[in-house]
């Protein structure tokens, strides 16, 4: 059913009963083109883009839980391309161009909202190194603003400006960057997938991956043996479990990143603030909730939950960026499990393995990404070649010295 | 995880005063062995769910660096030695 003003109106006079589910819940067939491991939002869109632009509609997508159980339900929303590495910003920017346009795609309301992501910064070297940031992001043609304090004070007059240590000197604004419904981005995808004729399979474990000759031939499920003609990985926080099943050796560490969310407050944060002293970052819900998040635990993990240290420590960083949220309550906290590389950077590329693809290492920032690693993923998949803006995103390219390091970390995942 | 860290210099400490280094299973290559040992050992990673063992630097205590044996998926830390000590029992 496609959702219009008129299926609105046309389904409230029949009293709502005649709601078709969004996607089918099929038995698994015996074979499939495309299989791909993890149903969460690159998953998904991955599937939707195989089949929409690439014409290989012969896919299943395998979920071990239930749909949108993962990090694709459990991120703070936010969509932005203010990257600087030239690796990135192309990607990024593709990205968000895709979810400029994806609820007329989808058919579906994902509630984008460009409300604008601001990124403060505290000292003159703060502020040169946003600068060089948004000169890199003009250089990819993304359009990014240096505000300035007095032009903040007027725009965010909440913030604490006078802090002794780390006073608020202006922010990197980029306009076009702010929010998406997190669950709707899953929903629109799986049911836009479905009605392409994707077979999406929910509570289905993978639990062996079957090779013959060298090239794998299906997987074993919790729901029985599936063939396969190519098997693509996209099991965020449990790409390493699952590429183990083939004998990949994947440069990822599994870690757990908390957010946070405030009972309902009247509308009052109108951007999504990042704080340039730490990393917190916060936006309001349309439901009023202020959510909110920061570093990861910084101990390798698959719980998804994480420590009340953590929880403190970001909210100690909101209170000293916003006085204001010390009066607030928090209603709930949660953990997602990151597959943190060695660089900070996404790998999506094929493997020794000639029909296995991978798709990982998406750190903490794989939900702003969702299209564009579908979209990509599906390219490599179909054509089996690299989409141009992915080109930086290899998994070799650590081994051949071209690592895409934009926090200059180096290879200790705790500190991308 | 656990809150507290047994560390065998300091005695129960908060976990809050430790770094955590990464993966202490993995021995470090030669200087003048293959390109393909540095890179497994510089950027793979086993990333068990389960049982590893880990180096962690008791940066706000004693300053040594300690190996925590733990569990990543329920967070319990079965033991704590300093690395010192570890590498011996490593090469014995």
């Amino acid at each position: 059913m496609r959702y219009s003003a008129f299926s609105l109106v046309r389904n409230a006079l029949s009293g709502n009963l005649n709601w078709k589910p969004q996607w089918r819940q099929p038995q698994p067939k015996p074979h499939y083109d495309v299989i791909i491991v993890g149903g969460g939002g690159h998953g998904l869109s991955t599937a939707y883009y195989l089949a929409k632009e690439f014409g290989v509609k012969n896919v299943a997508v395998l979920e071990k839980g239930y749909l949108g159980s993962g990090n694709v339900g459990r991120n703070t929303t936010i969509v932005r391309s203010n990257y600087m590495l030239p690796g990135n910003e192309p990607f990024y920017e593709f990205s968000m161009k895709l979810w400029e346009g994806l609820e007329q795609d989808l058919n579906y309301n994902v509630m984008l909202s460009q409300r604008g992501v601001i990124m403060l910064y505290h000292s003159d070297a703060q502020r040169d190194a946003y600068v060089r940031r948004g000169n890199a992001m003009w250089m990819e043609g993304v359009a990014a603003e240096l505000i300035e304090r007095e032009q903040l004070k007027k725009m965010i007059p909440f913030l604490n400006y006078d802090h002794a240590r780390y006073p608020i000197l202006g922010g990197l604004l980029q306009r076009r960057a702010g929010t998406a419904r997190h669950d709707a981005v899953a929903w629109g995808y799986a049911r836009g997938a479905d009605r392409h004729g994707v077979d999406i399979i929910e509570h289905c474990e993978v639990t062996g991956i079957r090779r013959e000759n060298g090239v794998v031939t299906g997987v074993e499920t919790t729901k029985g043996f599936i063939g396969c003609g190519k098997l693509a990985l996209a099991a965020a926080g449990n790409s390493s479990r699952v590429g183990e099943m083939a004998d990949l050796k994947l440069p990822l560490e599994s870690h757990v990143l908390q957010a946070f969310v405030t009972e309902g407050l009247k509308p009052c944060i109108d951007h999504v603030i990042v704080y340039g002293g730490g990393h917190f970052y916060i936006s309001q819900s349309d439901k009023g909730g202020l959510v909110f998040g920061a570093e990861i635990d910084g101990y390798s993990s698959y719980a998804q939950r994480g420590n009340l240290a953590t929880a403190e420590h970001v909210m100690e960083e909101g209170v000293t960026m916003i006085p204001g949220l010390s009066r607030v309550r928090v209603l709930r906290a949660w953990g997602g499990v990151m597959d943190m590389s060695m660089d900070g950077s996404p790998i999506i590329d094929r493997t020794s393995i000639d029909n296995l693809y991978l798709n990982c290492g998406w750190c903490t920032g794989g939900f702003k990404a969702t299209p564009a690693s579908g979209y990509c993923f599906a390219h490599l998949i179909a054509k089996n070649d690299t989409h141009p803006v992915a080109r930086a995103l290899r998994l070799d390219r650590f081994a051949r010295g071209y690592a895409v390091d934009e926090a200059g970390a180096g290879p200790q995942p705790n500190l991308h | 995880m656990a809150s507290l860290i047994t560390c065998p210099h300091c005695g129960v400490r908060p976990k809050e005063e430790f770094a955590v280094r990464g993966d202490a299973s993995r021995g470090r290559p030669e200087p003048m062995d293959a390109d393909e040992a540095w890179h497994d050992y510089v950027y793979v990673r086993a990333n068990p769910r389960g049982r590893t063992f880990e180096h962690w630097h008791h940066v706000a205590g004693c300053r040594r660096f300690l190996v925590v044996e733990r569990d990543t998926a329920t967070h319990e830390v079965y033991s704590v030695v300093d690395a010192a000590e570890f590498a011996r029992r490593v090469e014995r």
